[in-house]
């Protein structure tokens, strides 16, 4: 059985301007030793989405179910979740310096970490500080302990944090754009050293980020997100090879490079929706290349391609992949289909 | 104050005479002062130490380089936002760099920049009709009736709609703010754009949108950007020559093509095997060179050739002399770099990698 399991997890937020559904039914295994990458972009409901699995976004209409470990977070008091939290569950946010606290020493903080879990002295958890900050490749960490967060670099801050996560040895580890903060040479460390400890310790490992080189290097498992809901699903070579999705195959193409360094970009038209006013149908179909008659009506559900792809796109099923040739298969499919209904 | 030594000026092919911008040993330091009333200075930000550059007429000279290298203060001298400590800049002719705020207006109108958050980049109170129109405004170019057609040509040009010229800027999102952004540094057409970090607040399918536009815009107006981003990709995608910079000087310096084919400077180089590649064989194939540390502070640069501690090829050599930005044998004049043990082609610099404390000392395998 899988370590986490989401189905049909829903969050809206009520605000003075309507109902914002930022999450609208996702559902998504993890399984132990594996990396799932969410990517999406800004507002698409990715963060939102495993920060409500950590009990952090009060004030949230929330429905479904996400058991971890046989037991339904989304249930839990929060009393059981600040159990689970930080000791079964860690997570890893982007912004390393707002999440230190400016006014504690470093070691302080993982300290604290420590001993909110484990009945554990003092001494011993601050021997476990420095050991934790050395593995994760602060230099001199036997003093560096005692910085403040303003004495470390944007990549040590980060390396910090990491530390902290790891600190209980936690099942599964939520990482929230963890490299979008840092530069290349700081990330390529930082992406080096999440898959080292996720093979050391065999956790789980939850990526969320907008970077799809980040998801091409890490993740084993990839979930595109559009609007608050899972469009398509897949292993990591049939996402990038072979997408199903319209929106996932204009993401790939989006990105400088990847048609050869001279051919203009195919940017996806248009702005994402907004969560309060969604399109009919198919929350992609006012930018989608292939749209349908029936894009306007009806919501894709999220079918099998082949065995463990997904997609939520009501083009058949057999027209897959990048390319011109494809393409064109496409159109013709999506003429057809218009034709049917009209 | 320290002279910087300036590099030697890079030779040019005789083709290439059309130049539009050039520094010549630009340095901008920024004082750090001590003290209430009698402020003395204890120290100096080296931002940009001495950088030689030409951009030629027409084209994108991409410039890269890590947080705190010195881009976009390079980029704020360029616009003469602020004056330098040392060195010139001879735009069109011109030497700029000298010149006071009034002297300087005619040149505001052939130099604009466009910014990186296109969040703090506009002022929120006002209409986008009268951002756009400010650069009339200010020049004395067009007003009334006038302004507000050319305000709505402008905004058609970038993709906007006309009929929002009464909006604020909180009624468009990231990608639209940034082509009010465009629309606002075009109104004067200038010559030369400094675009800094122009699409790296932008989700990827927007950013396209906007590398497009830029694009356009280029070849309809024939346009010379200077283009700064730390996202190696786009800096690939838009440039023909490219520069990198670490800690304030420019260390390797080339054509596209030949900067991400065969880059000779050991921080070039794992800066490209750094940037993240969305294709996951190619991902998985390639060795990254994992560099120790993080990059050092620019108050107190190291001796010599300022990426020796973080290099894998160092000698005594590179700890006690400065490198000169030039052709390294071999290569074509066009490519400079300053480096004293350049990386030869096909060289494995991940076998020379020193690790990053206990835990990530083998270099990452496939």
């Amino acid at each position: 059985m899988a370590l986490l399991q989401v189905r049909d997890l829903t969050v809206s937020f009520r605000t003075s301007d309507g109902l914002v559904q930022a999450v609208r039914g996702v559902s998504f295994d993890v399984q132990k030793g594996r990396t799932l990458g969410i990517v999406g972009e800004s507002g698409s409901g990715k963060t939102v989405c495993t920060q409500t699995l950590l009990g952090l976004t009060r004030g949230a209409e929330v429905g479904g179910t996400a058991e971890f470990d046989g037991q339904d977070l989304l249930t839990m008091t929060s009393a059981q979740l600040r159990r689970v939290r930080g000791a079964r569950i860690a997570a890893i946010f982007q912004d390393p310096l707002s999440s230190l606290h400016p006014l504690y020493r470093v070691g302080w903080q993982i300290v604290e970490m420590i001993r909110a879990h484990e009945r554990v002295s003092k001494p011993a958890a601050r021997a476990r500080a420095i050991e934790l900050l050395d593995l994760v490749g602060i230099p001199q960490a036997a003093s560096r302990v005692d910085d403040y967060p303003h004495e470390f670099s944007g990549g040590m801050r980060q390396r910090a944090m990491i530390a902290m996560a790891l600190a209980l040895n936690p099942e599964l580890i939520i990482a929230d754009e963890p490299t979008t903060a840092l530069d290349a040479t700081v990330q390529a460390q930082v992406i080096d050293l999440l898959q080292r400890l996720r093979d050391e310790f065999d956790s789980a490992l939850i990526i969320i980020t907008h970077d799809l080189g980040v998801i091409a290097d890490m993740a084993d498992q990839v979930l595109v997100m559009y609007a608050g809901k899972a469009v398509e699903i897949a292993d990591r070579r049939t996402l990038f090879y072979l997408p199903h999705h319209p929106y996932t195959q204009g993401l790939l193409e989006s990105i400088p490079g990847s048609a050869g360094v001279n051919e203009k970009l195919r940017p996806i038209p248009g702005q994402p929706p907004s969560l309060i006013n969604l399109p009919s149908g198919c929350a992609f179909h006012p930018r989608c290349r292939f749209v349908m008659d029936r894009c306007l009506t009806e919501i894709p559900e999220l079918r099998t391609v082949e065995r463990g792809h997904l997609s939520a796109c009501h083009l058949p099923l057999d027209l897959t992949g990048l390319g011109s040739a494809d393409d064109s298969a496409r159109q013709q499919a999506a003429d057809a289909g218009r034709e049917k209904i009209g | 104050m320290t002279k910087p030594d300036p590099t030697p000026s890079i030779q040019r092919r005789p083709s290439d005479d059309d130049v539009l911008l050039t520094l010549r040993g630009v340095v901008k330091h920024y004082p750090i002062k001590h003290g209430i009333i009698f402020k003395t200075e204890i120290g100096r930000v080296r931002a940009v130490d001495g950088v030689e550059l030409t951009v030629r007429r027409g084209e994108t000279l991409g410039l890269v380089g890590e947080t705190g290298c010195g881009k976009s203060t390079l980029a704020r001298c360029i616009t003469r936002l602020f004056p330098l400590t040392a060195g010139s800049i001879v735009f069109d002719g011109q030497d700029i760099s000298r010149l006071s705020r009034r002297e300087l207006r005619p040149y505001r109108r052939q130099v604009q920049m466009i910014f990186q958050d296109p969040y703090g980049s506009l002022n929120p109170r006002r209409r986008i009709g009268s951002i756009i129109g400010d650069p009339f405004a200010i020049h004395g170019v067009a007003d009334g009736a006038e302004r507000k057609r050319r305000v709505q040509e402008l905004m058609e040009l970038v993709g906007l709609n006309p009929e929002h010229y009464n909006r604020f800027p909180a009624d468009f999102s990231g990608g639209q703010r940034q082509r009010i952004g465009v629309a606002r540094a075009l109104a004067l057409r200038p010559k030369l754009i400094v675009c800094d970090e122009p699409v790296s607040a932008l989700d990827v399918s927007i950013q396209a949108q906007i590398i497009n536009l830029l694009e356009g815009l280029q070849d309809e107006f024939n346009l010379t950007y200077v283009f700064i981003a730390h996202d190696l990709s786009v800096v690939e995608h838009v440039s023909d020559r490219v520069a990198v910079m670490y800690l304030g000087k420019i260390v390797e310096l080339a054509d596209r093509d030949q900067l991400y084919g065969q880059p000779r400077h050991p921080y070039t180089n794992a800066l490209l095997l750094a940037g993240s590649i969305a294709d996951p064989d190619r991902a998985r194939a390639r060795r990254r060179i994992i560099l120790t540390g993080d990059v050092p502070s620019p108050v107190d640069p190291p001796s010599g050739c300022r990426f020796h501690p973080r290099c894998p090829k160092a000698q005594q050599l590179c700890f006690d002399t400065e490198p000169q930005l030039q052709p390294e044998p071999g290569d074509p004049v066009e490519h400079a770099t300053a480096c004293h043990f350049p990386v030869a082609p096909g060289e494995d610099l991940t076998v020379l990698t020193p690790g990053i404390g206990s835990a990530v000392d083998q270099p990452t395998e496939g």
